[in-house]
Order: C-alpha cells, then sequence, then structure tokens
C-alpha cells in the first residue's frame, strides 16, 4: 500500500523547458523607456476601460450646456457672449477634475499584486509613476478636447481662434499635470479609491466655484473677491482667457506655469517617496 | 532534535554549495505586530526551498522583504552575494517575483501583460511580442492571449503570472503560495512548472502552507510561525520528526468510536478522536500496521465508512514542532496529505 498518491499526471506544458532555455538577458529599460512602456499601460487601460473616459467627458458636456442655457441669457445679456466667458472655466474645471483619476487609479494599483511585480523590476523606479501621469495627459486632452469641440458645435468664436483655443488647451493640461500629482500622492496616503475621489472632488469643487471660472470676481462682495482673485485656479482661467480670446497676458501665464512647476516639485517626488516605500 | 538537524543541514551546505539566499536575523514589524521577528535563511543556489507556515507566520513578509519591497527593520540579507537594502537595484536584477496576490495586471490582456514586462526588461517591440507568443504558447495561454486577465481563471492567472516570471530566466524566483486556491489538476501544472524550472538551475524559494507542496519540490524547508522559524530539514527529516504518517478512520457509526479508539489503540500510537464525531486519527510506522488495524475495526463489526494514509498535515507538524495547533486561524484549507488510500 502506497503512503501518498502523486498528483494526477497532466501533460506538463510541452514547450516549458524550450521557453526557459534563452539567450542571454538584454540590459534592462533605461528611465525613459521604462515611462514610455508604462504610458503605453496607460493607453491600453482607457482603450479597454474606455468607460472611464464616460465620466470625465459627462460632466463638462452637462455643464457646458446647462451654464450656457440656463444662466447665459441672465447673467451676460446672451448665449454668445457667456459661452466665451465661460468656456474657458468649463474646460478648466472638466481637464481639472480629471485629474483626480491619477490619484483614483494609482490607489486602486496599489491593492493589487501588480504594483509588486512592477517595483521588484530592475527599472528606474518612478518609471510606472511617471508612465501613468504621462498616459493621463492623454486623458486631459481628451476631456479637454470634447469640452472644446462642444462649444464650438455651440457657437464658441473666441478671438484667439484655432491657435489661441490650442494654446489655452495646452496651458490648462500643463497645471493639471502639475495639480496630478497632489492627488497622486493623496492616491498613496489615503486607504480606498473612494476616499481619494471624495477628497479630490471636495477639494476641487470649492476651488472652481469659488473663482472667476463662471462669475466676474466684481460682482462678489469684497472679501470673497479677495479669495477668488487669489486662487490659482483664477490665474490659469483668467490665462487661459487671454489666450483664446487672442488678448494674452504673460504674467498670469507665467503664474500658471510657475504654480505648475511648484506643484510638480513637491508632490512629484512625494509621490515617489511613497511609492517606494509601499504599503 | 530539530537543533541537531539544523546544525547538520547548515555544515553540510556550507560545505557545498554557495548561497542563493543568506539572511540574518530578519525582522519587520507593523506597528505592534512583529510579523518577521528574526528569521535566519541559508538557500543553496539551485535547489527549490520550501518556507511553510500557517496564515500570518510572516512567509509574504519575509518574501517581500528579500525581494527588496520592504526594507528591513534589523537584521540582514544577501541574494546571491549582493544585499538587499545597499544594493537593491542588483538585487533587482537577479530575481522575480510571483506574488500572492496574482501579480498580473486585470485591465490589460494576458498578451500585453507579457509584452510590457519584456519590453520593461529590455526586449524591444519586436523581440517583446515575439517573448510574449513563446510563453503565451508554453504555458497553454494562446488561446485566452486576447482577453483581459481579468476574466482569466485562477489556475490560468497564475500561469500567466509565472509566465511573467519567466521572461527573462531569473537566477532566483520567488513564489509567494502559487497553488493556494487552485484545483488539483491547475496545482499539478504548477508544480510541474516549478520542477522544470529547477531542472534548469533557477532556485526557487516556495513559500506554502502545505507540506505536501514542500515535500513534493521542496529539498529544504524551514517551517515558520510567528515571524520564527521554528524547525528546518529536509522534508523526509520533517516527517520522521513528527511521526512518519497518519491514518485517518471515519466511522459509519459515530457511536462506535469508543470501541474504535480502544481497538485501534492496541496496534497503532496517539490515537486522537477528531472533530467529526465519527472521526479518529492515529499515528503508524507503516501502512502494513494501518492495514491490519482498519481490518481489525471491520473485523469487530465497526463499520468502516473511509479511511486514508497520508503525510502529517501542517497542524500535525505544528502539533509535534511546538505542541500547539497553527495558529491563529484554523486551517480547514490546508491539504491533509497525500489522499485517499
Ligand atoms: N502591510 C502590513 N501592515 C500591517 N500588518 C501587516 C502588513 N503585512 C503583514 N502584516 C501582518 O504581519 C503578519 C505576517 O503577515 P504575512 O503576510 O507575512 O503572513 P503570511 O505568512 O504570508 O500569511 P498568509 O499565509 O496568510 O499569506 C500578519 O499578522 C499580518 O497581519
Ligand atoms: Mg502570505
Amino acid at each position: 500500500m502506497s503512503t501518498e498518491r502523486r498528483p494526477p499526471a497532466v501533460p506538463p506544458a510541452p514547450d516549458l523547458h524550450r521557453v526557459l532555455a534563452t539567450a542571454p538577458a538584454p540590459a534592462p529599460a533605461g528611465a525613459l523607456s521604462a515611462t514610455l512602456t508604462f504610458a503605453w499601460r496607460g493607453m491600453l487601460k482607457i482603450r479597454h476601460v474606455p468607460e472611464q473616459l464616460i465620466d470625465v467627458t459627462l460632466t463638462p458636456v452637462l455643464f457646458t450646456v446647462l451654464f450656457t442655457y440656463m444662466y447665459g441669457g441672465a447673467i451676460a445679456g446672451s448665449t454668445g457672449a457667456y459661452l466665451t466667458y465661460i468656456l474657458p472655466g468649463v474646460l478648466t474645471m472638466a481637464v481639472l477634475f480629471t485629474t483626480v483619476y491619477s490619484g483614483v487609479a494609482l490607489n486602486t494599483d496599489m491593492t493589487k499584486g501588480v504594483v509588486d511585480r512592477f517595483r521588484s523590476l530592475p527599472v528606474w523606479r518612478p518609471a510606472p509613476l511617471a508612465g501613468a501621469v504621462t498616459g493621463d495627459l492623454l486623458r486631459f486632452l481628451v476631456a479637454g478636447s470634447v469640452v472644446v469641440l462642444l462649444g464650438v458645435a455651440l457657437g464658441y468664436r473666441p478671438g484667439g481662434g484655432v491657435w489661441g483655443i490650442l494654446a489655452a488647451l495646452a496651458l490648462v493640461i500643463a497645471f493639471a499635470f502639475g495639480l496630478s500629482w497632489v492627488f497622486t500622492t493623496a492616491g498613496l496616503l489615503l486607504r480606498a479609491p473612494n476616499a481619494v475621489m471624495n477628497v479630490g472632488f471636495m477639494a476641487l469643487f470649492p476651488l472652481t466655484f469659488v473663482s472667476n471660472a463662471f462669475v466676474e470676481p466684481d460682482t462678489l462682495p469684497g472679501w470673497l473677491e479677495a479669495i477668488v482673485d487669489a486662487n490659482p485656479i483664477s490665474h490659469l482661467v483668467t490665462a487661459a482667457r487671454g489666450l483664446a480670446d487672442g488678448d494674452p497676458s504673460a504674467s498670469e501665464v507665467a503664474i500658471v506655469l510657475a504654480v505648475a512647476a511648484a506643484l510638480t516639485a513637491v508632490f512629484a517626488p512625494l509621490t515617489s517617496h511613497l511609492y517606494r516605500r509601499g504599503r | 532534535m530539530t537543533d541537531r538537524i539544523t546544525q547538520d543541514l547548515t555544515a553540510a551546505r556550507a560545505a557545498l554549495a554557495p548561497l542563493a539566499i543568506e539572511a540574518t536575523g530578519l525582522v519587520k514589524s507593523f506597528g505592534a505586530t512583529r510579523a518577521v521577528d528574526g528569521v535566519d535563511l541559508a538557500v543553496p543556489a539551485g535547489s527549490v526551498y520550501g518556507v511553510l507556515g500557517p496564515n500570518g507566520a510572516g512567509k509574504t513578509t519575509t518574501i517581500r522583504m528579500l525581494a527588496t519591497l520592504l526594507r528591513p527593520d534589523a537584521g540582514s540579507a544577501r541574494i546571491l552575494g549582493h544585499d538587499v537594502v545597499r544594493e537593491a537595484d542588483r538585487v533587482r536584477g537577479l530575481i522575480s517575483l510571483t506574488g500572492q496576490l496574482a501579480s498580473v495586471d486585470e485591465d490589460l490582456t494576458g498578451r500585453e501583460n507579457l509584452v510590457m514586462i519584456a519590453r520593461l526588461l529590455g526586449h524591444p517591440w519586436r523581440a517583446a511580442r515575439a517573448r510574449a507568443d513563446a510563453l503565451l504558447e508554453a504555458f497553454g495561454l494562446t488561446e485566452a492571449a486576447g482577453r483581459l486577465t481579468k476574466a482569466y481563471s485562477g489556475g490560468m492567472r497564475r500561469r500567466l503570472d509565472i509566465a511573467a516570471s519567466l521572461v527573462v530566466t531569473p537566477p532566483l524566483m520567488f513564489l509567494d503560495e502559487p497553488t493556494t486556491g487552485l484545483d488539483p489538476r491547475s496545482r499539478s501544472q504548477v508544480w510541474d512548472i516549478v520542477r522544470a524550472l529547477a531542472a534548469e538551475g533557477t532556485t526557487i524559494l516556495l513559500c506554502t502552507q502545505y507540506l505536501e507542496e514542500a515535500d513534493q519540490l521542496a529539498e529544504g524547508i524551514a517551517v515558520i510561525d510567528h515571524g520564527r522559524v521554528i524547525a528546518e530539514g529536509t522534508p523526509a527529516q520533517l516527517k520522521a520528526s513528527v511521526g512518519s504518517s497518519t491514518l485517518h478512520v471515519r466511522l459509519l457509526d459515530p457511536a462506535r468510536r469508543g470501541d474504535a479508539e480502544r481497538i485501534l489503540g492496541g496496534r497503532l500510537a496517539e490515537v486522537r478522536p477528531g472533530a467529526d464525531p465519527a472521526a479518529l486519527s492515529a499515528t503508524c510506522p507503516d501502512g502494513d500496521r494501518a492495514a491490519l488495524a482498519v481490518a481489525e475495526l471491520a473485523g469487530a463489526g465497526i463499520g468502516v465508512g473511509e479511511f486514508s494514509l497520508g503525510q502529517p498535515s501542517l497542524d500535525e507538524v505544528f502539533l509535534a514542532l511546538t505542541g500547539h495547533v497553527a495558529e491563529p486561524e484554523e486551517d480547514e484549507a490546508a491539504l491533509s496529505g497525500g489522499g485517499r488510500a
């Protein structure tokens, strides 16, 4: 009598020995190549789960239509004039809200085993993060383009023409890049994807509404006007509006780029540090 | 006794092979939990080495320290001669990790997962795709290659996970509970893969909750509990320290258990009632004696519903080594040995 039974004979995967015997390993990918590979991963995810773009595009579409037709007449006298005023604001809001998803995606990743694999590979350690944020630029571009195209369809014809609109879009995306590092940091500090989403939206709602995105600040009480003027998002909206209208303000653009650079300088290394540390 | 085994083994190893893993006094705490509490490991290059322990013993935490994912609070470890903290980059070039949570990207297809890893490991696009296809074929995943891994079964996901670890054949591979939750067929596939890898000379550190798995695959085993190595040896040495094998009997009539216990007690050592009111188990030195004992039960008119002779379970190993069963979780899922006789 046998005291143990071997497992049922399943044919071993036939080519295993052949597939293992390979030429010497190539040198691992460099920092840039690894980053681009992770950006590619981000794009594949958008392709496989396009629903994630619906969130990102539906809200701005709703806002553009609602604001233009509900308040356009009342606030600016005509929908066309109001569209010229708010479209840069809606564009800003749409793209900035998308940055929260960078943090949500990273938080989701961290709960999965795949991050352990990435972190155990012999590649530049921040590459998964840099790649994800690079991939997110595409998401920002999609969200922004939806707003712009919808605006144009509704009659948005700013003075700066196509180049003005593209410059405004580029500036908003540059700011979003900086802001997304704030949410990747939050994504690594908070426990659940939902928490990241809530914190992100709770921070962004007041920031975008207490700005000049939808109303002229001089219609506000003095103390509120002061807050609105100091809000970096007001600077972003002013700068984007200037670019779109063909009347750019170099100082506003400079402020926006400086804030984006500062956010990146502080939060990108922080994200990277937290990511290395792991959970 | 285990002390002596440990000493003999360590001495024999030092003479025989260079070490793939050499860990001394590894400690890692999470808050008040001392997850790993002074683990020493000496794994010779070219072997399959099992780390056996119940839930929460500290297996995963140990692997994560060895794979440079966690920094030890104290102690040190060298992988093929390189320090896991000071030379972490170097170490990452020598290892691959198949984590306990399947380390595949669920929002990508199987093929995309492998192409991504191949790109990261330095293959140009064309070579990366070719490598991915070769691995998919070898692991029987060609048909599922274009599907999102979210939709894979547990066994397919595991195979993909292991394939991802073999994009470049690593000198050292960590496998953290590779068969937990798999059906017997998938389990034996994974075992075949491990054997094939070992035959190619890869050193494998295998964490498992199953003595049978370690017995099937590993040349050396460290048993850990509460973050400490409590025994070390070859599978045969460990089993011998427990008692060669265990007879499990389930009676048709629970009321006869007392009689059965007396009869078995006449022939076998350590007769114990099981949790099931109709079940009994006993330690026996060989199969012949077990067969005679069972025959005697039948002869006495005690109906035997089922019996099996199996290797000691993890619980029994723990009972023998520590005098208590594996804590804190009861491990019903643990394989109770080599199957029914
Ligand atoms: N990141 C963490 N934060 C807090 N506690 C942790 C963390 N990781 C592990 N622990 C604790 O450390 C102990 C050891 O955990 P570990 O995952 O290493 O065990 P294990 O042997 O792999 O168990 P299992 O068989 O369940 O996988 C457990 O008590 C666990 O709760
Ligand atoms: Mg574990």
